[in-house]
């Protein structure tokens, strides 16, 4: 309806496209300034060996080291847990535009007193921060443009504005210039004690107010309307996530860089986006997440003496991202792969075993044993196939194999799964002619699927809806406890397709 | 008895554009209201003013004699199920406990209690067996009665309902038709965004008829009249909205 659009066009819902636009502009003035600053690196050995590097970071004995350690952990808890409301409330591109917009706000900092004063830059990169979110909302309001457009082009801009400041103040012939270009790849070696109290200090911060703001941002993220009716103050609580959003980039930035810091944002709660399917715990796995991404990138810039950190973070989250996606019990692309495989493995033998229930059947149940030559012959396959699936019926301890490999037995699971599965069929069959009033010859490759995937919760209201039928459309016999007893000597006592 | 809402000139606009105009009207203690009238009526547009989610143009509104503000804890919000993500991670638990939030404040914990209220919210929808699903994983339905499940979680005595029979189920009707039933035995108060008239003279004992102006209100028997109903829908492009369009455009320019 017309009046429920027109409504939802305040809320902050529609950022679908990710950061198409941004990356390749920022990759592109990134690579023209990367002469000017130097790749950001942690300690300053240059000639060790990587166990010797390992140990020196494992034993935490250098207190520089253990210093950017705890910055890392910090910022990474920081950003895991605003990124998961971040990310579930569909904000990732804010994010990204908020740390990329910053820069500017970074280098007016540092130009008030020509120092790296963390309080300096922390109040100039949050003002502009805000002006550049106020500049997105003015483009929205005022054009037709979408609030991905608006980002992409305030993010790039301003960032513009942020490299040129900070090459205009190394070119600067006065003044302590350490550490400004550090902000743009980021060197956790670089943080200091001034650093480390205002990381931790925005960190507490953070996690006071997600701990005691937990119902009203879970409620504000879900469904604002409904947070608005209840009473809670939902836009103090979105612009004062916004502001800790700022806090977490700006004090983050010097570890990780302004490029990459919105990847802290964005990668630790989309990994547990996929690993959980509650609020509380996508924020505890993504402030763990984010912890664990932060340590692993400072462990591994440490080895290679030479690398930035911020890219080795990314590449951290990024890793622990992919065997999220791969093996995420739920979701994983390589789980679900596999549970195809073996579904579809689980058909192929319950296939041959139908099969060999119906040569069972032709004979009247007179003979035990089947041949693979006659497997061969009714389902018109070469008797290599056969053999193929009659070993992997020998795998699964449903059929046993002749010495000579010739001639192929139930066994009493394989005789009851057969049973189960004609069953199905019939069964399905019986339900589609009789209740559904299909023709007898439309339903046999409906029933061929079905077979597989009826329950036996489905199968008793089949039976009770038939009021227990004997014989299929076709006049065959429905397997029933009666007739698998026929075969009970040899396939043993009680093992009907029946009572599980 | 005190009205439980009382509307008095309720005006709203959407960009300038008026979509509500003027709306009078008491509604008693214990009635059952079907909120009536064409496409762009103004009928979720006047729910959304009453629950304080809409700045009013002109007007006001009491709640059991009391701003919206004061007795908000009385009232429970039935929304179109479209404004939320279903992806989003939580299960149909804590969708219905979001129910007792106004309640909670912000540091209590849920008691033994809420739960309990919870879970019959969820038990009177048909939905307690679905209690610990993610709720990405429900049908259009089901999706509708966890939200009348949180708004009975408010425990509140005015409920207002945004088109829950909207593409829903027929179980899902019925199991919304036998719970409105049952608030009305209980006294409480119910508005309903309705948008289907073969059902609304059954279902409702009031008819609120709608068409960006109130048009009548009253018991189903007096207000389900060919004339009155041709008056709502039957002039779809009325004078009211040429006019509101000549405005809108008038102060759009510069």
């Amino acid at each position: 309806m017309n009046e429920s659009n027109t409504a939802e066009i305040g809320k902050p819902q529609s950022f679908m496209n990710r950061n198409l636009c941004g990356f390749p502009i920022s990759a592109v003035l990134l690579f023209l300034t990367a002469p000017v600053c130097h790749a950001a690196r942690i300690g300053d050995l240059t000639d060790t060996s990587v166990t010797e590097q390992a140990l020196r970071f494992f034993t935490f004995s250098d207190a520089s080291l253990r210093m950017a350690l705890i910055g890392c952990i910090l910022l990474g808890l920081n950003c895991g847990l605003l990124g998961g409301f971040i990310v579930v409330r569909r904000l990732s591109l804010v994010g990204d535009t908020l740390s990329h917009a910053v820069l500017p706000g970074i280098a007016l900092g540092f130009l008030w007193n020509m120092t790296k004063d963390p309080v300096a830059i922390l109040i100039g990169a949050t003002l502009v921060g805000g002006l550049s979110m106020l500049t997105v909302n003015a483009i929205t309001r005022t054009t037709r443009l979408k609030e991905d457009a608006a980002m992409g082009l305030v993010l790039s801009s301003f960032y513009a504005v942020g490299v040129c400041l900070i090459g205009m103040i190394q070119k600067l012939p006065t003044g302590n210039k350490s550490g400004i270009d550090k902000f743009l790849f980021g060197q956790a070696a670089a943080l200091n004690g001034g650093d480390i109290a205002l990381l931790s200090v925005t960190a507490t911060v953070t996690l006071l107010f997600v701990i005691v703001g937990y119902r009203g941002l879970l409620t504000l993220s879900f469904h604002r309307a409904f947070g608005e009716s209840l009473g809670i103050p939902v836009n103090l609580l979105h612009h004062a996530m916004m502001l800790l959003t700022a806090f977490a980039v700006v004090t983050a930035m010097q570890a990780v860089g302004v490029v990459l810091v919105s990847a802290m944002l964005i990668i630790p709660p989309a990994t547990a986006c996929l690993l959980t399917d509650r609020m509380h715990r996508v924020l505890l796995l993504s402030a763990l997440i984010g912890m664990s991404t932060a340590a692993l990138g400072a462990f591994f810039s440490f080895l290679g003496n030479n690398l930035p950190t911020g890219p080795f973070m990314v590449l951290a989250g990024a890793g622990i991202f992919t065997v999220a996606f791969l093996f995420s019990p739920r979701q994983g692309w390589l789980t679900r792969l596999w549970r195809q495989r073996s579904q579809s493995e689980r058909i192929g033998r319950e296939n041959t075993l139908k099969a060999m229930y119906h040569i069972a059947e032709r004979r009247e149940f007179r003979e035990e044993g089947i041949s693979l030559l006659e497997l061969a012959e009714l389902r018109r396959e070469p008797i290599e196939i056969e053999r193929v699936n009659a070993e992997k019926l020998v795998h699964q301890r449903f059929a046993t194999l002749s010495d000579d490999g010739s001639m192929l037995h139930f066994t009493p699971a394989g005789w009851r799964k057969a049973c189960a599965v004609v069953r199905n069929h019939r069964l399905w069959e019986l339900y589609l002619t009789n209740v559904m009033q299909y023709g007898a010859d439309h339903v046999h490759d409906d029933a061929e699927k079905i077979e597989h995937v009826l329950g036996e919760d489905t199968v008793r209201q089949l039976e009770r809806r038939l009021d227990f039928p004997q014989i299929d459309p076709h006049g065959k016999a429905i397997p029933g406890a009666r007739e698998v007893h026929g075969m009970a000597d040899r396939a043993q006592a009680g093992s009907t397709g029946y009572n599980r | 008895m005190s009205p439980a809402l009382e509307l008095h000139d309720l005006t709203v606009s959407y960009a300038k554009k008026p979509v509500l105009y003027g709306v009078d009207v008491q509604i008693p203690q214990g009635a059952l209201v079907g909120i009536i009238g064409p496409n762009g009526a103004g009928k979720s547009t006047m729910i959304r003013a009453i629950m304080g989610l809409l700045p009013l143009s002109s007007g006001w509104v009491k709640i059991f004699d009391q701003p919206f503000e004061t007795s908000r804890h009385r009232v429970g919000y039935v929304p179109q199920r479209e404004q939320v993500d279903w992806d989003f991670p939580v299960n149909v638990m804590d969708v219905v406990m979001m129910g007792r939030y106004g309640r909670l404040g912000w540091l209590k914990r849920p008691t033994r209690e809420d739960r309990r209220i919870a879970e019959e919210s969820l038990e009177k929808v048909g939905m307690l067996p679905f209690r610990n699903r993610q709720i990405a994983n429900l049908s259009g339905g089901q999706q509708q009665r966890v939200f009348l499940a949180r708004a009975l979680a408010q425990q509140s005595d005015l409920y207002l309902m945004d088109e829950p029979f909207a593409g829903v189920d027929a179980t899902t009707e019925h199991a919304i038709i036998a719970l409105l039933r049952e608030l009305k035995q209980q006294g409480k108060t119910i508005l309903v965004v309705h948008h289907d008239l073969t059902t609304a003279r059954e279902y409702f004992d009031h008819l609120l008829l709608l068409n960006m102006r109130l048009v009548a209100f009253g018991e189903t028997e007096q207000t389900f009249t060919v004339d009155l109903l041709q008056k709502t829908y039957g002039g779809r492009l009325t004078i009211l909205s040429d006019v509101a369009r000549q405005v809108s455009q008038a102060e759009d320019r510069p």
